[in-house]
């Protein structure tokens, strides 16, 4: 499904530091029962962020109510494991419309692009630095600019470029997805198809 | 030019190349199960789409299904209605669907290679990251989101940038107890689970050309777990032995033209990769896990690594650490276990089963160890009777259960209790993955077996 269009986004963001944030504390596999795209925001980090008697983790992040906004800072190699677009979903309706990371693993990143949630990566010092001014201020903003493909944290004005393929980006810009352009080539891939010998 | 054997496969499926974005990669085989696929259907109705080449995707039920009494209604409303609704869609669009109770019913990634689903030199993708295990045959092979699995089955293409190329060669002679499984956590270790990262991996040397299919299988299957896309080893007389004649092989004069085509897929010698890696079996001993990630794994006979000799931050090894109820320099041997669980995509093939039993035979399974040995599929099953391995089995206290995905994701009733401790033949030791509050140790059906006569993690060297 086409998703919103992305140009640009200041918000304050939700730091979460831990290295290799794997899908499956993103989503648990026994949330993934759904045959409906709904509700998976609700179990956004299930286990990180309730007990065992659903009564929620103090020391959660997500359960820090003076931490919020649409942008969520990851440590390095977030997403990885499991190929479960659930996860994206999950930080998607929960209402992040950005990740941010000093390193992604493959699968989350591409299931983020496809469906509108931009994964953008940085230097670990600027991660480091994003870090520390969200811990002293809360309502530090950051700045992503999509067409400029920049990243700015606003309290101490450092800028970093990231990098997106054009194709993706006018995606992103325009609202757009993949099945969008591969429809409009179905003569191509049928004429492909009778050249394959199995 | 030189092009190596991913070249070779990738450049041989790209429709449309896009500048400055992705390929458009024609998908020869898709595979898809009840978990992943239902709201790719949703989006293709809504879009009001079809399904565009039907014979080319392969439905089969795994992840939910339980593996007790399959003749039973599933009990789990929700894992029943995904069950349904996979065999609904698959009705619908004409998709061969292989669901609960069908003879070829198993783990995806089990069944496809045991019905010549999965082929040399194809492009196969599934909704699920192990998808990589088909990627033993010389097939390029990787997990796909569900955005994608849509995208398949409406055009049976994926849009992807080309991958990096990686080579792993292991190089020498694997040492007595050393499996398959412990070459993979091996090289994770030495790589860590994002070592490989936007790379699709060739496995080369001595090692993995003397490896069985299985074996292949078993190595391939873990490479998601350092990052990588896919793994993929360059087929030989031993593959085009383990495809030919099974149901959905090429026959006859197609049989005569596809061999010529897999005859080419090779590495040119002089092909460049963008990073090699070289290891020498003389190192790897049996690997147990001991935190909470693939690449947290140690030689058997070691201790539990110190925090600055770990990639990832302290706070991260901490974390993970005090998950396990473990703590930094102890040693693994001896450390008392709850569950052992024998099956997956990972290690639930003939081999792995023929493995387990070496050790079990004329033994006993100590008394404070749950096990589960759920076969990759019902072929294996089969195997494993005609085989007289179920006597060994029943006769040392175990019992054989029903195929199925199991206690590798705990989505069905298969599930390790919190706080408890399972040896694991399958591929991810993450915080809750075998269960809200389960500790995984992974290992390989050997050391899975030692620790399910033992009650402890066991060295299996004492006992072959």
């Amino acid at each position: 499904m086409a998703y919103d269009k992305f140009t640009t986004l200041t918000s304050t963001a939700v730091p979460m530091p831990i290295e290799n944030v794997d899908t499956d504390q993103i989503i648990p596999a026994r949330f993934l029962k759904a045959t409906k795209r709904e509700g998976f925001g609700d179990n956004l980090f299930r286990d990180w962020r309730y007990n065992g008697d659903d009564t929620p983790k103090a020391d959660f992040v997500l359960n820090n109510p003076i931490y919020k906004g649409k942008i969520l800072v990851g440590g390095k190699n977030f997403g990885s494991g499991s190929s479960r677009e659930h996860a994206a979903w999950a930080v998607y309706d929960y209402g992040f419309r950005c990740v941010v990371s000093s390193f992604f693993a493959d699968i989350f990143k591409n299931n983020c692009l496809n469906i509108g949630v931009l994964p953008v990566q940085i230097s670990p010092e600027f991660a480091n630095e994003i870090f520390e001014a969200i811990y002293a201020d809360a309502n530090t903003e950051l700045e992503i600019n999509l067409e400029a493909q920049t990243i700015t944290l606003l309290s101490s004005g450092t800028q970093e470029s990231f990098v997106i393929n054009n194709y993706k980006k006018g995606n992103m810009l325009n609202g757009f997805d993949d099945i969008d352009y591969l429809q409009n080539m179905k003569s191509e891939i049928e004429t492909f198809t009778e050249s394959r010998p199995f | 030019m030189s092009k190596s054997l991913f070249d070779k496969v990738w450049d041989s499926h790209v429709v449309r190349s896009i500048e400055d974005g992705p390929d458009v990669l024609y998908i020869d085989r898709h595979l898809i199960h009840e978990v992943t696929s239902p709201v790719a259907f949703v989006g293709l109705e809504s879009r009001g789409l079809s399904v565009l080449y039907p014979e080319r995707t392969f439905a089969v039920a795994d992840h939910n299904t339980p593996t007790i009494n399959q003749h039973l209604p599933v009990q789990d409303p929700l894992s029943a209605n995904q069950l349904k609704t996979l065999e609904d869609n698959a009705n619908k669009y004409g998709i061969s669907h292989w669901g609960l109770g069908h003879q070829n019913n198993g783990i995806v990634h089990v069944v496809g290679p045991e019905n010549g689903i999965t082929l040399p030199g194809a492009t196969i993708v599934c909704g699920d990251s192990h998808t990589s295990t088909h990627g033993a045959f010389g097939a390029i092979a990787f997990g796909i989101g569900t955005s994608e699995v849509e995208m398949v089955l409406t055009t049976q293409c994926i849009m992807q940038p080309k991958p990096k190329k990686m080579r792993i060669s292991v190089n020498g002679v694997l040492n007595k107890a050393v499996t398959p499984k412990d070459v993979g956590l091996y090289i994770i270790a030495q790589l860590t689970t994002s070592g490989a990262t936007g790379y699709f991996v060739e496995y080369a040397g001595d090692v993995f050309e003397n490896m069985t299919m299985e074996g292949r299988m078993t190595v391939c299957n873990l490479s998601i777990e350092m990052g990588a896309r896919g793994g993929m080893i360059a087929p030989d007389a031993k593959t085009f032995e383990y495809i030919k004649g099974r149901p959905k092989t090429p026959k006859g004069a197609d049989w005569d033209t596809a061999m010529a085509y897999w005859n080419t897929l090779k590495t040119d010698d002089d092909a460049v990769f963008d990073k090699e890696f070289t290891f020498n079996a003389d190192d790897i001993e049996p690997m147990i896990t001991y935190g909470t990630n693939p690449g947290m794994g140690m030689g058997i006979s070691n201790n539990i690594p110190s925090a600055d000799a770990v990639e990832g931050g302290k706070a991260t090894y901490d974390k993970s650490l005090a998950y396990m109820g473990y703590a930094e320099n102890e040693q693994m041997i001896g450390k008392k276990i709850d569950y052992v669980f024998i099956g997956s995509c990972t290690n639930g093939r003939i081999e792995d089963f023929r493995a387990f039993a070496s050790i079990v035979k004329g033994r006993q399974k100590a008394n404070n160890v749950t096990a589960w040995l759920v076969p990759g599929s019902h072929i294996v099953e089969e195997k494993i009777k005609e085989e007289g391995l179920l006597t060994i089995f029943e006769d040392a206290g175990f019992v054989l259960r029903e195929p199925g995905c199991s206690a590798c994701l705990a989505m069905n009733d298969d599930k390790v209790p919190a706080g408890k401790y399972a040896v694991s033949t399958s591929n991810r030791n993450f915080e809750g993955r075998q269960g809200p509050g389960s500790r995984t140790l992974l290992a390989s059906p050997l050391v899975a077996a030692a620790a399910a006569v033992t009650g402890l993690v066991t060295d299996p060297r004492e006992f072959l």
